[in-house]
């Protein structure tokens, strides 16, 4: 069985980022990028199946600019078994997921996989979109925010246990499904040096919109970005009083 | 019941022959909880409203059974603005699976031709609303904070660390989620109710229903108030160092009525369950107190509090990012000061 994982380049996360004083974007020049974490916990998870058995492949797709190939090959130094570069030269958070969700249907159409992971969210967009709009163009099932999976290959079923406002849900969902990961999925491992230099002659194959007959649909303009407001600066209190005193008369919310 | 089928089949006659004009007309995908609607979907009806002036608001409502009409009920009366419920009855939407609703959300735009449809940014929400975005080919806008306009809308990006004003530029209908705590829900009262209507389900797509299936849940315990919409939120971070020690979190959250929150580092750790999660990627809270113990202020646990009216952080790291946001900070072991504030404060507020 193949597995295909989606994962998107990103500002890594402990990045303080700054939005540009012209406001059409946020400073990604000069900035630290990785693989977006819940994508790497997408790619964990499928490398595991792998490991466990259950499945023979593991293909890394990415959807972006040239750079995207160093994330892939992050992937294959994780453990995947081959990458897909689908090189898009636009801008910034520009392709939307409307336009990510198309490739991958294609991409789907091409390699067959009987299972699609993706991190359920980006860290820079915060969409959490592509993964449910992907399921909806392949009439596939979703088990999405995912906190456990476990696959059956007996019955081509997979067993998803779901973060939602209330607490857990678990779905039993017909393969072939697509799967979108939360946090507590699972700790995703570290490349090792070996692993690494293995990853150099694995394949990353190069495919174009062209090629998979995707035109991009540009239906969302980015007018501005700015900064949040900023909060008033606060005071630092030196007793349980006075904090007290400070909520009920000053604040007024105790 | 007649007069109800002749005022759908008049409005949406209405709808379909004022191609170019400005008529606004949304559908609300509702959710709704047992025999009432959830308020986070009254806040998209209030998000609704402030897309223009001629808006004709309708809500759809899916489920089955008797819950089902008491929803559909609630949902004719809790708003004013609501000219219409459309009720989707089959046992396909008893638990919410997202595969029936996108194909019911397609149906009832193929029919009705709504110029926007909005759901709240919930788990029900994220789950839908995409999915049926992508059968519509519509680029869906999420987590919106602020309409600026009928197609202008701001949504926060990088955890909230920016914020991205966009314009939906392509054809209807325009697809939101939005975010409840910036669409405040005020207790408006209405005259009358709303007509409601059944959805005819019989060209519904078949294909794609069972393919997922409803196993279990396990939620909370349903007499601590909401998170989503406590008017205090107290939250513990790693410094309550096990479970045990949570339940002081929990005292001091009973005494002030208030919900109990935590950050991811409380939860991976186990102290908590997951759906007590605040952050970038758990709950967006914006309570008018948020009292943080224990927790450092991590970037992405910011994220989920930054519209809080005022901030209280207690921890024994001066230099914890938190005393960066926090109106009042107190530098101390939370050990000492929890136990001191539940001795000290005044019994249970009420709302005011």
């Amino acid at each position: 069985m193949k597995i295909m994982v989606a994962i998107k380049r990103v500002v890594d996360y402990a990045v303080k980022i700054r939005v540009k004083p012209d406001k059409t974007g946020v400073e990604t020049n000069n900035v630290k990028m990785s693989m977006n974490p819940f994508c790497e916990i997408a790619l964990e998870e499928a490398i595991r199946i792998k490991e466990s058995g259950l499945a023979t492949e593991v293909v890394a797709v990415s959807v972006g600019l040239a750079q995207c190939v160093d994330t892939i090959r992050t992937g294959l130094a994780m453990g995947a078994d081959r990458g897909i570069h689908v090189e898009w030269k636009g801008e910034g958070l520009g392709l939307g997921p409307l336009n990510v969700a198309k490739v991958l249907r294609a991409l789907v159409e091409m390699e067959e996989p009987r299972l699609l992971i993706l991190g359920k969210q980006a860290i820079d967009d915060d969409c959490n979109q592509t993964g449910q709009m992907v399921a909806g163009l392949l009439n596939w099932p979703q088990g999405t925010f995912a906190s456990k999976v476990v696959l059956d290959k007996e019955k081509q079923t997979v067993m998803v246990d779901r973060e939602v406002d209330g607490g857990l849900e678990t779905l039993c969902l017909d393969l072939p499904a697509v799967i979108t990961t939360d946090l507590r999925l699972n700790q995703p491992r570290y490349a090792t040096l070996p692993n690494i230099m293995k990853a150099k002659s694995k394949p990353i194959k190069k495919v174009t919109f062209e090629d998979l007959k995707v035109k991009v649909k540009s239906d969302i303009e980015v007018i501005q970005v700015t900064e949040p407001p900023k909060r008033k600066a606060g005071v630092i209190l030196s007793s349980v009083d006075e904090l007290i005193n400070k909520l009920k008369n000053e604040a007024r919310v105790i | 019941m007649a007069i109800n089928v002749t005022l759908f089949r008049a409005l949406r006659t209405q709808r379909s022959t004022i191609a170019l004009s400005r008529f606004i007309s949304t559908l609300i995908l509702t959710e709704h909880d047992g025999s009432f609607v959830k308020s986070s979907s009254v806040s998209a009806i209030v998000a609704a409203k402030s897309l223009g002036e001629d808006n004709s608001i309708s809500m759809l409502l899916a489920g089955s059974g008797p819950s089902l009409e008491e929803a559909a009920a609630d949902a004719a009366k809790c708003h004013p603005s609501v000219s219409q419920v459309l009720v989707a009855d089959s046992d396909k939407f008893k638990y919410h699976l997202a595969e029936p609703w996108a194909k019911l959300v397609e149906l009832v735009q193929r029919r009705g031709g709504y110029s926007h449809i909005i759901a709240a940014s919930s788990s029900f929400g994220k789950n839908i609303l995409p999915r049926a975005a992508a059968l519509l080919d519509a680029s869906p806008i999420t987590d919106v904070v602020e309409i600026l306009g009928s197609h202008q809308f701001v949504r926060p990006i990088y955890a909230g660390n920016a914020l991205s004003t966009v314009r939906y530029s392509g054809d209807q209908p325009c697809m939101l989620t939005i975010r409840s705590t910036s669409f405040l829900v005020s207790t408006e009262s209405r005259l009358g109710t709303a007509a409601i209507s059944q959805v005819d389900l019989s060209t519904i797509d078949e294909e794609i229903v069972g393919k997922s299936r409803y196993v279990g849940c396990s939620s909370q315990d349903a007499e601590r108030p909401d998170l989503g919409n406590a008017r205090i939120v107290i939250t513990g971070g790693r410094g309550l160092k096990s479970a045990e020690n949570f339940k002081m979190i929990e005292k001091l959250a009973e005494k002030l009525g208030a919900a109990v929150g935590a950050t991811r580092a409380a939860v991976d750790a186990g102290f908590v369950p997951n759906e007590l999660q605040v952050g970038q990627t758990g709950k967006i809270v914006a309570p008018e107190l948020y009292m943080a113990f224990g927790v450092s202020g991590a970037i992405q646990h910011l994220a989920g509090i930054r519209d809080s009216k005022v901030i209280v952080a207690v921890n024994k790291d001066a230099d914890a990012p938190i005393f960066q946001v926090a109106d009042y900070g107190l530098v101390g072991d939370l050990f000492d000061v929890v136990p001191e504030l539940i001795e000290k404060l005044p019994e249970k507020q009420l709302a005011v």
